[in-house]
């Protein structure tokens, strides 16, 4: 190759570097390792972590059933090794999911436009509301653990652009959607909603009154991997689609008249707008928009709400069992999804400690970030924690408050 | 009943005509029946709830209309079918210029799902997580020594997420000198997120002009360079594939103005292992690790795109940033100057996790991986310099940039001659990028490619080159064997269909 290119050495190729910033010695990097010895890397580091812990953490973030035919599925090289699908033509399996990840989103939130995904849920909420140097003015909560509709009715909300909330809320309880989006429409604002818990949407009434809805979708198949990748959305009303960011697969047809999908309305993007996009995002999570297709398919109109509300159950099994504990309490009285909030005698950081020791990985402390809340802790039961888990956390408190501090 | 049907009777009830079933496979809402689901859950082992009951009336929903109902083989042909529909590089060579579209080594996604990874949760203690925290900081020790920068955030999810952080950065460290400045110096060859991005970022886009090389003007720069300018944006290798020759100078002009230099790191397939940014003057850039690192494109992401700095920025990374203690990692979360957070919890660790494995796969020998990447697009651009228009003749270094100038003449354009490609069984190359190149056919064929590849590469282009000459109709109606022909987009556009309705 290099005979046919006309150089006697590969340097020569690298010629257009200066000489002084062209390495000399090779980098200071591990390896080279072999497949086997980068399987046994990566086992020891998994080994390092909680495998063989019960977990009781949320907080945006679920463990729920995954099926191995989703990820089988994923693994198809026609999936997980194309481009992002501009050349439509060889593009359309990608572009079908897509168009059909969007209907679902559409049917789950009850909105009228679903995008073809976004990062993750965090970086949906700030795409949706995104606005040079916003001015943020933070509502409190009431002891229902809801937004305080008497402090968000003397704010000053003629001023504001959109009200936003997130239900379930980050202590896991359902906020009144309607009474808000009348709150928030009556001053000429927006209603902005998030949804950090998904599979909530199998039993909970979607948000149908908000203007927008931001989510993240983990919750439909896709497993924790701590912290990434997920799979935003932001879905709407057909008004504001031209307004949207991130990408879009509309129906179309060929020469022939026969269907087919393509990326559309890219005029607002910025490969085409540039420093007028409406957003700067270029990448979608195309491969998790479709881990949560296949899953939602496999799941099924029946099994959404079926999990659901086996959720419900377990998340209220727990409460009773937990609060049955002397000095422990429900901290707020509205509805839960699969979280909610309970006040401790001590330290939520004392009681975790203690539980990690009995392999258990006991619930978030909110102190952190609500000073207000110390002693509190945030508790998630999905699915996918058993009945005998659920007593086990129960005795390891009880053991833990029972011990002299 | 017992009647037999006529044959025109027969053929009037057959609703699967076409090629093959594959061919004909309709949308999964089309194929629900009431009843049927691909996934049963284990029975509910706590006192069962009425939903109304336990969440009030008010907050319940009824059944989700139009939801799938379908079983598991259902879903399995359903998504292996239309997976049928897509180029994949799993099926051959995909020369996306600026995509660096590489083999997605399948190691990487066996080691992404072992248990005690993926099943990991971000916000764990520290003491069940020293493993993910560890493959964090290895992979920022690997990224550090490959760039030669001093500090690291792996935050961002994407390349144009970590050129926002940058920005940001480079805003707070400007601030903390007494003033953010207005301004952002962007290259008219530059990808469009570079100026989206400085727009989210509060600043105002600068254009530069490219000189007659394609090269940033110097002395150009040096008149825009004011006391105005926060940073220059610089793609290096540019867009045109090609190295900026006089990068030093055009970091000593903005250092003397108290500008930085970013650098976007999307062509980063060229230097790994040859030349480090942090050598050249760059005081920030970004990876993108779907890039140069093989992490796969899943038909348009997840990516990653962590960011590197000079130790003037580190004070200024998002929270939180992984440390070492002794023996022991942690997030620190507590840091005065810190822009925040760009992201919830640690970005897309299961992406940095696969460029850790990629890294590891080659250790010092990525310089092999940069040198056959440049073999490869510089054999590719003398086996079709005669058969295409080369409008810049500087040395190509990872991708090469021809332009459709000879082959309009017969009214083929560079769309033309990718859509032809495909049916030689290739992905097209990335078209009508970069902008200074009009009618540019960028190829980048990636250190993947065999020169068998290549030369059948070779073989296909040089074929539509002649075709562009004898059947131009050929070419402008391609691709003639895919499953669809050309989509109508500007219909698609017109009234948007985008989701469907029962």
């Amino acid at each position: 190759m290099m005979e046919s290119i006309g150089v006697a050495s590969v340097d020569e190729l690298f010629q257009s570097i200066p000489e002084k910033f062209r390495l000399r010695e090779p980098l200071q990097l591990p390896g080279p390792r072999s497949e086997m010895e980068i399987i046994d890397y990566f086992q020891a580091r998994a080994a390092e972590n909680s495998v063989g812990y019960t977990s009781f953490l949320g907080a945006g973030v679920y463990r729920h059933v995954r099926s191995v035919v989703a990820d089988a599925l994923l693994q198809r090289g026609e999936f997980l090794t194309s481009y992002t699908p501009y050349q439509a033509e060889i593009s359309q399996g990608t572009l079908t999911a897509i168009f059909e990840f969007q209907t679902l989103m559409c049917q789950l939130t009850g909105q009228e436009v679903a995008n073809a995904s976004m990062y993750d849920g965090s970086t949906a909420l700030t795409e949706a509301v995104l606005m040079p140097q916003p001015h943020v003015e933070e509502i409190g909560y009431t002891t229902s653990g809801q937004i305080d509709s008497a402090a968000l009715a003397k704010a000053n909300l003629a001023s504001a652009a959109a009200v936003v909330v997130q239900s379930p809320n980050f202590f896991g309880v359902l906020e009144e959607i309607p009474a808000l989006a009348d709150a928030a429409h009556a001053a000429g604002a927006l209603l902005v909603t998030t949804i950090a818990e998904a599979a909530s949407l199998g039993i909970v009434r979607p948000p149908v009154e908000a203007d927008i809805v931001a989510m993240e979708g983990q919750s439909f198949g896709i497993p924790p991997s701590y912290g990434g990748p997920y799979v935003g959305v932001v879905a709407t009303r057909e008004k504001f689609v031209r307004q949207m960011p991130g990408r879009l697969a509309g129906q179309t047809t060929d020469g022939s008249g026969r269907r087919g999908f393509v990326l559309t309305l890219a005029t607002r993007e910025q490969h085409i707008r540039r420093e007028k996009a409406t957003s700067n995002i270029c990448t979608n999570e195309a491969l998790y928009a479709l881990a949560a297709t296949i899953h939602l398919c496999l799941i099924g109109k029946e099994g959404l709400r079926e999990l659901a509300l086996q959720n419900v159950a377990k998340a209220r099994f727990a409460a009773s069992e937990l609060e049955k504990i002397s000095g422990v309490r429900r901290v707020f009285s509205g509805p839960v999804f699969n979280e909610f909030v309970l006040e401790f005698p001590r330290s939520v950081k004392l009681i975790n400690a203690a539980l990690l020791r009995e392999k258990i990985i006991g619930p978030l402390p909110l102190g952190t970030q609500y000073p207000e809340l110390t002693k509190r802790g945030l508790v998630c039961v999905t699915e996918t924690i058993s009945r005998a888990e659920i007593e086990r956390l129960a005795a390891a408190i009880k053991k833990v408050l029972a011990t002299p501090v | 009943m017992g009647s037999k049907l006529t044959i025109e009777e027969v053929a009037a009830n057959i609703r699967k005509a076409g090629r093959h079933v594959n061919q004909s496979e309709g949308l999964i809402f089309e194929k629900s029946a009431p009843g049927k689901r691909g996934m049963e859950l284990p029975p509910l082992d706590v006192p069962a709830v009425d939903a109304a009951e336990a969440l009030g009336v008010n907050f319940t929903r009824d059944e989700i209309e139009g939801f799938p109902e379908v079983s598991e083989i259902e879903v399995i042909r359903h998504f292996t079918r239309i997976s049928t529909w897509n180029y994949a590089i799993d099926l051959g060579m995909y020369p996306l210029g600026s995509c660096t579209m590489k083999y997605n080594p399948r190691v990487n996604e066996h080691v992404a799902r072992l248990n005690g990874l993926a099943t990991e949760h971000p916000a764990q203690p520290a003491d069940v997580s020293q493993g993910c925290l560890r493959i964090l900081y290895d992979l920022q020790q690997c990224l550090l020594s490959i760039t030669g920068m001093d500090a690291a955030t792996l935050q961002p999810v994407a390349g144009a997420q970590g050129e926002l952080t940058g920005l940001l950065m480079i805003r707070a460290y400007l601030q903390s000198q007494g003033n953010p400045r207005k301004k952002v110096l962007i290259p008219d060859s530059a990808h469009g997120t570079n100026p989206a991005s400085v727009v989210i970022a509060g600043y105002e886009v600068q254009n530069i002009k490219s000189n007659a090389r394609g090269q940033i003007d110097t002395d150009h720069l040096r008149e825009f360079t004011t006391d105005d300018v926060a940073a220059l944006m610089v793609t290096n290798p540019s867009t045109l594939g090609v190295f900026e020759e006089r990068i030093a100078e055009i970091a000593a002009i903005l250092h003397e103005r108290g500008a930085l230099l970013y650098m976007d790191g999307a062509n980063m397939n060229a230097l790994a292992g040859v030349a480090r940014p942090g050598d050249f003057g760059v005081d920030v850039m970004h990876l993108n690790l779907h890039k140069t690192f093989s992490t796969p494109h899943g038909g348009g992401g997840p990516g990653a795109g962590p960011v590197l700095v000079k130790k003037i920025l580190e004070p200024f990374l998002p929270v939180p940033v992984v440390v070492k203690k002794g023996e022991r990692y942690a997030l620190e979360n507590v840091r005065p100057k810190s822009v925040g957070r760009v992201r919830a919890y640690c970005g897309n660790f299961g992406v940095l996790l696969r460029a850790l494995a990629y890294t590891l796969a080659y250790g010092p020998g990525i310089r092999q991986a940069t040198e056959d990447a440049v073999l490869n697009a510089n054999y590719i651009r003398k086996n079709l310099e005669e058969s295409f228009d080369l409008p810049y003749d500087l040395p190509s270094m990872h991708e090469v940039v021809f332009s459709d100038a000879r082959q309009k003449k017969n009214g083929v354009n560079t769309m033309d001659i990718a859509k032809r490609l495909i049916d030689y069984g290739f992905h097209p190359y990335t078209t009508a990028f970069p902008l200074i190149v009009p009618g540019a056919m960028m190829i980048e064929p990636t250190e993947s490619e065999s020169k068998e590849e290549c030369d059948l590469f070779i073989d296909a282009m040089r074929s539509i080159a002649l075709e562009a000459e004898t059947t131009p109709e050929t070419v402008k109606t391609a691709p003639h064997s895919t499953r669809v022909g050309r989509l109508d987009e500007v219909a698609a556009a017109r009234k948007p269909i985008l989701r469907w309705k029962p």
